[in-house]
């Protein structure tokens, strides 16, 4: 039987959330409504009688707030209902607990075969709307049609609403089709365009002769032509997104001067090399660049993992979902390196077009930048707090050119037991005739061709399937599973299931044994009617693939029973060096393991470097610097994102130490964070990251040099020693390989060149090594005739451990009477910089760092810190020591006096130079004056000077015996509205 | 020789604050034990080897169908009658955050007039309709009946939940204030509880931010002392480490001492 099942506020209560619709509808679509209500909706379709049916409405229901009826109730006093209900086979995590909940109240479990959808209903009151309006609100503010249906009721229709029904249409299963690859070149690119396998021709061609050699295959009964499992797998496996093909080219590369330069992989050649040659002089590395995430020694009892990922082209389609899989997606990594580690920490930073973009400014086919904002931070807020998991770094940066793709960083800290079961917790092996196990979540279309979909440009045919969603909760459920299997030693191998399905986990995990059989048929779907290769490309999400030895499966299998984990056994790993996957039996894929993994042709590209020549900006003679600092307090990149922050759990488990926001109003964005390691430990672990995109419109060598001095000196500042500290490489790139539709690639893949280039130099020069990475190679977007590519990005996150974390500092002036102190010397760098862009200017001189100078004033700063002589210590970066100074001020709820001309700097600048001027390398400090003594001595031979003082008076004063611009004032309640307005409650 | 106190904190199905509310209770004093929901649910009288019963924080069924609903409703069904024994019995029951939202979805909170398992009061979508992670300060009831909160007067604490705006008909919440069975309210830091957002977090009636039944014996709270038992979790720490009066642990950990030190006075 089918029931409708409607649960209403009461309304003696407020309807705050529908309330809040209305908001949102008058403010993000300037449409005028009178009222809106919101009701939840479950359709259930099962074996259960109207009484059953009766009780489980009211029980649904928390009687104190709500009403829950069978049917429909009356709502005709709205002039309009919004139904939004989840497309037939898309994740509904609500309707599935749901489920859950029905079968305790009838007593019995619900079968497979019996359902309850969820749905919500939106009653709108508003005289003046039209149909094309309420569809507006559906479509622009409350549904996603790539995932959602929207059906809207207008009053006068006096029909009952019908029943949400999404069901799956049955459809056959199991059909396999073969390629004929033996056609023309531009047959065999439609193929590959066709089936979003985003194969070049060479790539094609490849697989056409290995299809033209290989031998046996009668055996199987497979023709001498690849099935579609066969194309779709090998597809996957060489897809930019799992292959990193740009960075494993060769490339040749032209510099300004004509010299030209033979790189093969730019990965190997830079990024590995520095971790290789930093790694024969440390002893703290454990496991670097092979697993799911880079592993570092922290203490005897558990080392480190670290991983961050970017999730861009999904949450460009579906924010919400798409960001929310980038989250619960990382924290997969962790759990799936060595044997398992225990998840610690996130991670989030996001890249996006400006919340106040004209809609008109955004290409049609685009969601608007503050939409996407919304439902990005939604996704990663739900995703986070659901798993339980505290955060421990949060950023935005803001920049038109993202409007077209947005860049969605999650990363996920984890520890990993020094030894699991008598051996090293980070080793892991594979014996042949261990079992294929998969867990956690059913297979469905969801998340098909995700890894060769974000291997291309966004356009209008982006496929709908490639998004995913998440439920952190089954995730929840199966990682809580995987620490007792592992404390239990009940597998050998575990990894996660990301990018390419199965495809990818089992192709991964057959090297290790030397190959695999597996039988698709036994993998558990969500509905009929997905065929073989579907099966194994999904990424539908919350799954795990282990290697579980068959005297252990029985142990294994019962334990995710009682825990509610689905797992099955698909198969068993050999040594016979095939990728062999049957469908019910019969074979529908038969490769050479050395083929999928090394048979790919190496791209060969050319880079050519021009260096660009931007105008620079005229300064006013003598400017009002009071004026321009608060701007820039108040710029977008500068500015408090604490209302979107605070619905980020930080909190959880109880390990924040030096947190997010800080100060004595707990709303100044910190340098970086300090966790505990466990609850109570002295042992602490400390995040921090730089990113800056406009460097790279000058040059990405200085770019990259920057975000890795900016990430090492956000450490120091809270209170971390240089010594061991390990960072993450995260390239985001537009594409940079020449075309007709890039015309400028060879200018791109120079920029990625210079950029590993200074990630070579510069790693090696600080002695921090990368021990994980990603890139994401295709960040442009064609659509209504517009492109819009990505600045060159990289995120450089970094880690270390802290010793005691009573040591730690944050960056507010802590008491009046303190002296301040700036330590490095600013130059005259304002390319690329914030007060440059305020101008809509970039400039030319880009920030250098002076590595040996900036690591001696790292490794002093440190010293100081571990004395415990400073009270506050803070990197300024974004807006200089304009900023700087401000953020100490205003975090401490104190005033500076600062003598502009004790400001170590280069002679002959400008106070708004002096002011703004990015340079790496520096610190502001404040300390006791009875301190003043010991700091001299260690900061000797180090740039420094005492500017000024910390006092009660509300204001940052700022004088000069020499420049006359450079004497104003700026209040504190003036710096805290800009920073704290422009971003409050968006 | 003292008691040993047996403390059993539920977990899995999306909770995720067992091992800092273990912590908190194997700092007090008492013996901690983590058992999966499941199990409880198989073999219930596992319940009666225990003196305390912690509902703890996370995301039970991912708060799907209002927060609590599910779990709330799998004990009701399943361990109903364990859990009457148990509180009957005169033991310890505490619920934090999410296990505060269970407590009243299963009317073991504030549980007037003795009925047990009819829901009296709610906790509602905080006013700002989301959730949030913040500090905040709570000045605790003199005349309450709680254990957990003897001898407390004001104490700072994280609060990080969507659904924590305390909710109840006005007879109820006028039962409630009469028969001082409000444990903590909100308030300034000043300890006035004349105050609004963001002192009060999410709108709840009359501040309140947790309660007991009228025996003391059972306590629901949302905001979270398990996540303030290190000196180094306060905001300003530095400061007072600075001026020479950081204390040795931090706030939380005097509730779970309370219960601990209750049972074993017995």
């Amino acid at each position: 039987m089918e029931y409708r099942i409607e649960i209403s506020p009461l309304p003696k209560w407020p309807d705050s959330r529908g309330r809040s619709v209305a908001v949102q509808i008058k403010n993000l679509l300037a449409m005028d409504v009178d009222e809106v209500g919101v009701r939840e909706v479950y359709t259930i379709a099962a074996d259960i009688t109207a009484a059953e049916a009766e009780r489980i409405s009211a029980e649904l229901a928390n009687p104190v707030l709500q009403r829950g009826i069978l049917g429909e109730s009356d709502w005709r006093r709205f002039d309009w209902l919004i139904s939004v209900g989840f497309l037939p086979g898309v994740t509904d995590n609500v309707g599935r607990s749901a489920h859950n909940a029905v079968g305790d109240i009838i007593g019995r479990e619900l079968r497979d075969d019996e359902f309850v959808f969820s749905s919500i209903e939106y009653l709108v009151k508003g005289a003046a709307l039209s149909e094309s309006d309420v569809e507006r609100i559906g479509k622009d503010l409350l549904a996603n049609e790539l995932i959602e249906s929207i059906n809207i009721y207008s009053s006068a229709n006096r029909n009952p609403i019908p029943l949400n029904l999404p069901f799956m249409l049955d459809a056959e299963s199991g059909v396999v089709k073969t390629y004929d690859l033996e056609v023309a070149d531009d047959e065999l690119m439609k193929i590959s365009g066709d089936g979003v396998l985003a194969l070049s021709l060479e790539e094609m061609k490849a697989i056409q002769n290995y299809f033209r050699t290989a031998l046996d295959r009668s055996k199987f009964e497979l023709s001498d032509q690849p099935t579609d499992v066969e194309l779709e797998l090998l597809a996957q496996t060489w897809s930019e997104h799992c292959k990193h093909k740009i960075f494993d080219a060769e490339i040749e590369y032209e510099d300004e001067n004509g010299n030209v330069e033979r790189i093969v992989s730019c990965y190997k050649s830079f990024i590995k090399k520095s971790t290789r040659e930093i790694g024969e002089r440390i002893d703290w590395l454990v496991s670097v660049f092979h697993d799911n995430a880079g592993v570092v020694r922290f203490n005897d009892e558990y080392d480190l993992a670290y991983k961050v990922e970017t999730h861009n082209s999904p949450s460009a389609l579906d924010p919400y979902g798409g960001a929310m899989t980038g989250i619960v997606g990382v924290n997969r990594d962790p759990l799936g390196t060595g044997r398992g580690c225990d998840l610690l920490i996130n991670v989030w930073g996001y890249c996006l077009g400006s919340p106040f973009t004209p809609a008109e400014e955004v290409p049609d086919g685009l969601l608007h930048p503050r939409r996407l904002r919304d439902g990005i931070h939604k996704g990663v807020i739900d995703g986070g707090n659901q798993s339980g998991i505290p955060y421990g770094l949060g950023w935005e940066y803001f920049d038109e050119r993202y409007l077209g793709k947005p860049l969605v960083y999650c990363g996920t800290v984890g520890l990993l037991p020094r030894e699991i079961g008598g051996t090293p917790g980070h080793e892991k092996t594979i014996k042949p005739g261990d079992l294929v196990v998969m867990a956690g979540g059913r297979i469905g279309k969801d998340g098909i061709h995700g890894a060769t979909f974000s291997s291309e440009e966004l356009h209008g045919e982006s496929p709908v399937q490639a998004v995913q969603i998440g439920d952190p909760i089954t995730q929840k459920m199966m990682s809580d599973f995987i620490k007792e299997a592992r404390s239990a030693s009940l597998y050998r191998f575990i990894t996660d299931n990301g990018a390419g399905g199965l495809s990818s986990s089992i192709g991964e995990m057959a090297e290790h044994s030397g190959g695999c059989g597996m039988d698709l048929a036994k993998a558990p779907v969500k509905y009929a009617g997905l065929q073989p290769w579907e099966i194994l490309v999904s990424e539908a999400q919350e799954r795990m693939s282990f290697a579980v030895p068959p005297e252990n499966w029985e142990a294994f299998k019962k334990l995710a029973d009682k825990r509610d984990v689905e797992v099955s056994a698909l198969g068993e790993f050999t040594d016979d060096g095939k990728f062999h996957m049957l469908y019910n039996g019969k074979t529908v894929a038969w490769i050479d393991l050395d083929f999928m993994h090394n048979g790919l042709p190496r791209m060969k590209l050319n880079a050519k470097w021009t260096p660009p020549s931007f105008s620079e900006p005229e300064l006013p003679e003598s400017a009002n610097l009071a004026v321009d600092a608060l701007k820039l307090v108040e710029r977008l990149n500068v500015c408090s994102n604490e209302y979107k922050a605070r619905q980020y759990d930080h909190e959880v488990k109880g390990l924040s130490v030096i947190k997010p926001f800080v100060g004595r109003g707990r709303d100044v964005s910190g340098d970086a964070t300090v966790s505990m390691c466990a609850p109570m430990s002295k042992e602490g672990i400390i995040l921090s990251a730089g990113i800056l995109p406009r460097y790279s419109d000058i040059d990405t060598y200085h770019m990259m040099a920057c975000v890795i001095e900016l990430a090492i000196r956000r450490i120091i500042a809270a209170g971390g020693k240089p010594d061991a500290i390990a960072g993450l490489d995260n390239f985001c790139w537009p594409d940079p390989v020449q075309s007709e539709k890039t015309p400028d690639g060879e200018y791109k893949l120079a920029q990625l060149v210079r950029a590993n280039k200074a990630l070579y130099d510069y790693t090696k020069a600080f002695n921090t090594p990368c021990v994980s990475g990603k890139d994401s190679m295709k960040n442009d977007c064609n659509l209504g005739g517009k492109k819009i590519s990505i600045p060159p990005t990289v995120l450089f996150s970094a880690i270390t451990k802290i010793d005691d974390v009573s040591k730690a500092l944050s960056l507010d002036a802590k008491f009046a009477g303190d002296d301040v102190y700036v330590i490095g010397t600013t130059k005259p760098e304002l390319g690329g910089s914030e007060y440059y862009a305020s101008m809509n200017a970039v400039g030319n001189n880009v920030p250098k760092v002076d590595a040996e100078l900036a690591a001696k004033t790292h490794h002093a700063v440190s010293a100081v810190t571990d004395a415990e002589l400073a009270r506050s210590a803070h990197a300024p970066a974004l807006g200089g020591l304009s900023v700087g100074f401000a953020k100490v001020a205003m975090a401490g709820r104190l005033g500076l006096e600062i003598d502009f001309d004790a400001i170590p700097a280069e002679s002959g600048m400008t106070a708004a130079e002096i002011l703004f001027s990015e340079s790496a390398a520096r610190f502001i400090l404040t300390a006791a004056p009875e301190s003043s003594a010991e700091i001299a001595e260690l900061l000797a031979g180090v740039p420094y000077a005492k500017v000024g003082k910390v006092v009660e008076e509300p204001e940052a004063r700022f004088t000069s015996a020499n420049l006359a611009d450079a004497n104003f004032a700026l209040p504190l309640d003036a710096m805290l509205k800009s920073y704290k307005t422009p971003l409050d409650e968006v | 020789m003292s008691k040993t106190v047996e403390t059993l904190i539920i977990t899995g199905v999306g909770l995720n604050c067992e091992r800092e509310t273990a912590k908190a209770f194997d700092i007090a004093g008492a013996v901690s034990t983590l058992i999966h929901l499941n199990d409880l649910l198989e073999d219930g009288s596992r319940l009666g080897d225990f003196d305390i019963l912690a509902f703890i924080g996370g995301f039970s069924f991912g708060d799907h169908l209002g927060a609590g609903s599910v779990f709330s409703n799998k004990i009701k069904h399943r361990l109903r009658g364990e859990l009457e024994r148990f509180v009957s019995d005169g033991k310890l029951v505490i619920g934090i955050c999410n296990g505060f939202q269970t407590l009243t979805r299963l009317g073991l909170l504030p549980a007037l007039d003795g009925e047990y398992f009819t829901q009296q009061v709610a906790l509602s979508l905080n006013d700002s309709t989301h959730f949030r992670d913040d500090w905040v300060n709570l000045k605790a009831e003199p005349a309450s009946p709680c254990i957990f909160t003897k001898g407390l007067d004001q104490v700072s604490l994280p609060i990080r939940h969507g659904e924590g705006k305390f909710v109840a008909d006005d007879d109820v919440i006028a039962r409630i204030e009469g028969e001082s069975l409000v444990v903590l309210r909100y308030c300034d830091e000043n300890g006035s509880t004349d105050c609004a957002f963001p002192a009060n977090p999410n709108g709840s009636i009359n501040n309140i931010a947790g309660i007991c039944d009228t025996t003391g014996r059972v306590f629901g709270m949302m905001p979270h002392p398990e996540a303030f038992l290190s000196p180094y979790n306060a905001p300003n720490w530095q400061e007072r480490k600075i001026s020479g009066d950081l204390p040795d642990e931090g706030e939380g950990v005097v509730l779970f001492r309370n219960a601990v030190e209750y049972i074993r006075r017995g």
